[in-house]
């Protein structure tokens, strides 16, 4: 059987156990729907996080940016793991005693004010929106490749599957689909990953292979080291050299990452699902051990999958080319664009021959042009020595295309290690895995933002238990079809908006929680205007920085400006500031809030809670 | 619910516990220590997650990059190995000593309570 049958079978049998554990998980109340009933198990609910997690940007992209980016694709691995100890530490167990569905709902009570709930609301909404149809756009791209199915085609299948399971069995049903996802998704991933490390270093496990020595000798690092070196490119393991980035950037995007992954209301809410405060702090530890399976890999990945395409590409003739090469060929991740002397050559440099094709982004006398027309044009001026036709090198740098695309690092790794058909097409399920659960949890979100602190608690208290659930599964329905029109009409902002999801959540939610479960002075109006000063803050500069134009600030102390990616640790110091400078001019909050925190740091519950469980009737 | 009133300022403005009229003080006392010692290991345990994510990963990685762990540059180790397993064990060790301290303190709480009941009687 071919890859493409494989592909058939694998994600056809994954879809139909998805739906299978859709209908197995019905749900028939609110409670069921946003919380999964609070009976989720830790270690289940640690698996669900770290399905819901990572998505289809840390399965098919994160290991190839560490790729590219050497020492400095670090920031992504500490930033999306450290996130987890501050969840751990400060938010999760508090906020599973707080109970409740949303992070909206703490925001709210914790400040007492219907304006608080609404900033969150809109923060929720957008930080989702945006990374949902990121996951849409994921799904459309797996099918593409693997299925030869068109993206939009594939964007739509996708959608229906999730439709079905997030709308009949809301949260209990997404967790359950969950658990699975991600033992397909972390199997797709660790399987080329021990491959590629035996073939290469002989040991099975990727992170003794990635520090141990290859089988010719020598350690992997340092020849990687060695070869970046001769081919003009920065250094693989030093950090902050020239080219790469420097130690501030560094610092900041880690840290934005790590408070926003903290601040991300479809993590958070996981929290919400399981038995007790304990319980929480045990789904914590599961859901970073989880994640850590995959995000310890990832850099094995990446260093093997970059020294074995460099090794078997430098230097080799047209008949020598490897078969992975002439299979992702077709699809314009890579291509091969000669200086007529028939050999491969792969630099930093002016003489670099290997390209990949950003569809629609080759624009040359004014229209973008086509993959074929481009090799074809490049080989009749190689075969006309150079008289008629184009050199399509120059203009492919110019578009910034020179080296592969970053993507081709994990989906063609299981051909480079060689392994059977079906092997690549798991990978294919568990690309489409990692974007159907992370999409599913989204759109939990913005059903709940929507149809629970929206509608149950602002405009429509007095709701039945009824009415409430068919608005929660009518407004995740519209969510889906939204979602899916973004990503198969995708607003072009969209891949870069979804890594500024991040410094948006640091920004605004993450202080506003902190400041509300460890302190008992932090009133309404400061805690606010934090938010909005921060939320507006970072908004403003990465608006400015991507579509206006706009040099990054230094801040008169940084040599390099500082990465957009990276200005929610900025924004969230602002909003924590603001907030700080704000606290003693307005007065406390009320006793019962007052008694509120108190029950929320309290495990026992030997504080009376304030009634607040009832108003909303669970 | 006792009336605003009857607190007094420093009170309100404390971060600490306040020893709500309907709380004994003895349980109060024992809630207060159980946030005391919480706040404390959470401290440390951040304090650690900094010093090695931010630390050894970030800020001091070049230094650290001329010290080899077999194969590995120390400060590359730290940044895509070392910092990852470090953040898991801190999870794990606050995982398992909070929910420890939960249990003296559930106990605690009950002691307290049969010996009011006792006292009563």
């Amino acid at each position: 059987m071919s890859v493409l049958h494989w592909t058939y079978v694998f994600v056809g049998l994954t879809f139909a156990l998805y739906l299978f554990i859709a209908w197995l998980s019905r749900v028939r109340d609110t409670r069921g729907f946003y919380v999964a009933g609070r009976g989720v198990p830790a270690a289940a609910n640690g698996m669900a996080t770290a399905a819901d997690w990572m998505s289809a940007a840390s399965f098919i992209s994160m290991a190839g940016l560490i790729s590219f980016m050497g020492y400095a694709g670090g920031v992504y691995l500490m930033g999306w793991t450290g996130g987890y100890v501050l969840l751990a530490l400060l938010l999760a167990p508090y906020l599973r005693k707080f109970g409740h569905f949303t992070v909206p709902d703490f925001i709210g009570d914790r400040y007492a004010s219907n304006v608080a709930r609404l900033v969150a609301v809109v923060a929720a909404l957008f930080v989702s929106f945006t990374y949902v149809a990121g996951q849409m756009r994921g799904v459309g791209v797996v099918f593409s490749r693997f299925l030869e199915v068109d993206v939009n085609v594939g964007g739509v299948v996708g959608m229906g599957i999730v439709f079905v399971y997030a709308t009949l069995g809301g949260m209990k049903g997404i967790t359950w689909t969950q658990v699975a996802q991600y033992w397909v998704l972390i199997t797709a991933f660790l399987i080329p990953a021990i491959a590629i490390s035996i073939r290469l270093t002989g040991h099975a496990l990727p992170q003794l292979g990635l520090g141990g020595q290859l089988l010719g000798g020598g350690y992997l690092l340092d020849k990687l080291d060695q070869i970046h070196a001769d081919l003009g490119f920065a250094s693989y393991t030093a950090a902050f050299e020239s080219g790469q980035w420097d130690r501030p950037n560094v610092f900041f995007v880690t840290l934005a990452l790590m408070a926003g992954t903290a601040g991300l209301p479809h993590v958070i809410v996981r929290f919400y699902t399981v038995r007790s405060v304990k319980a929480a702090r045990w789904s914590a530890f599961w859901a970073l051990f989880f994640i850590a399976l995959l995000y310890l890999t990832a850099p094995a990945t990446a260093a093997f999958a970059r020294y074995y395409m460099i090794d078997s590409l430098q230097g080799k003739t047209a008949e020598q080319l490897p078969d992975w090469f002439r299979n992702w060929e077709k699809t314009g991740l890579i291509l091969w664009l000669d200086d007529g002397d028939g050999r491969v050559r792969y630099s930093a440099g002016e003489d670099n021959e290997v390209f990949s094709y950003g569809a629609g982004k080759v624009v040359a006398d004014g229209s973008a042009t086509a993959l074929p027309a481009i090799t074809a044009d490049h080989q009749k001026w190689i075969s006309s020595g150079r008289a008629q036709g184009r050199d399509w090198r120059g203009v492919m740098r110019a578009a910034g295309l020179s080296g592969p695309d970053r993507d081709i690092i994990v989906l063609a790794t299981p051909e480079m290690a060689e392994l059977t058909a079906w092997i690549v097409a798991l990978v294919a399920a568990g690309g489409l895995a990692a974007a159907l659960s992370t999409a599913s949890g989204l759109l939990l979100v913005i059903s709940s933002a929507v149809a629970h602190d929206l509608y149950a608690r602002v405009i429509r208290p007095q709701s039945s238990e009824a009415q409430r659930l068919l608005v929660g599964r009518a407004v995740i329905g519209v969510a889906v079809v939204v979602a899916g029109i973004f990503g198969i009409f995708p607003p072009g902002f969209v891949s870069q908006v979804v890594a500024f999801a991040f410094g948006l959540a640091a920004a605004s939610f993450f202080p506003a929680i902190v400041l509300g479960i460890f302190s008992k002075r932090v009133g309404t109006v400061p805690a606010v205007a934090g938010m909005l000063a921060g939320l507006a803050f970072t908004l403003f500069y990465i608006v400015a920085n991507v579509y206006g134009g706009m040099k990054p600030w230094t801040f008169g102390l940084f040599a390099q400006g500082i990465n957009p990616q990276g200005v929610g640790a900025i924004g969230m110091a602002l909003n924590f500031a603001v907030t700080a400078a704000l606290t003693p001019l307005f007065p406390p909050p009320s006793e019962e809030v007052k008694d509120l925190v108190d029950s929320v740091r309290e495990p026992e519950g030997e504080v009376p809670a304030v009634d607040i469980e009832t108003a909303v009737e669970h | 619910m006792d009336s605003p009133s009857e607190r007094s300022d420093a009170e309100h403005a404390g971060d600490g516990f306040r020893t709500p009229q309907h709380l004994s003080p003895a349980v109060a006392a024992s809630l207060r220590r159980y946030w005391r010692t919480n706040v404390k290991l959470m401290a440390a345990l951040l304090a650690l997650w900094a010093a090695v994510g931010l630390g050894c990963g970030v800020l001091f990685a070049d230094a650290l990059n001329r010290f080899r762990i077999g194969g590995y540059p120390a400060g590359f180790w730290f940044a895509q190995q070392g910092s990852i397993i470090v953040f898991v064990l801190i999870i794990l060790v606050y995982a398992l000593a909070l929910n420890k301290l939960d249990e003296r303190h559930h106990e605690e709480i009950e002691t307290l309570k049969r010996s009011a009941a006792e006292d009563a009687r």
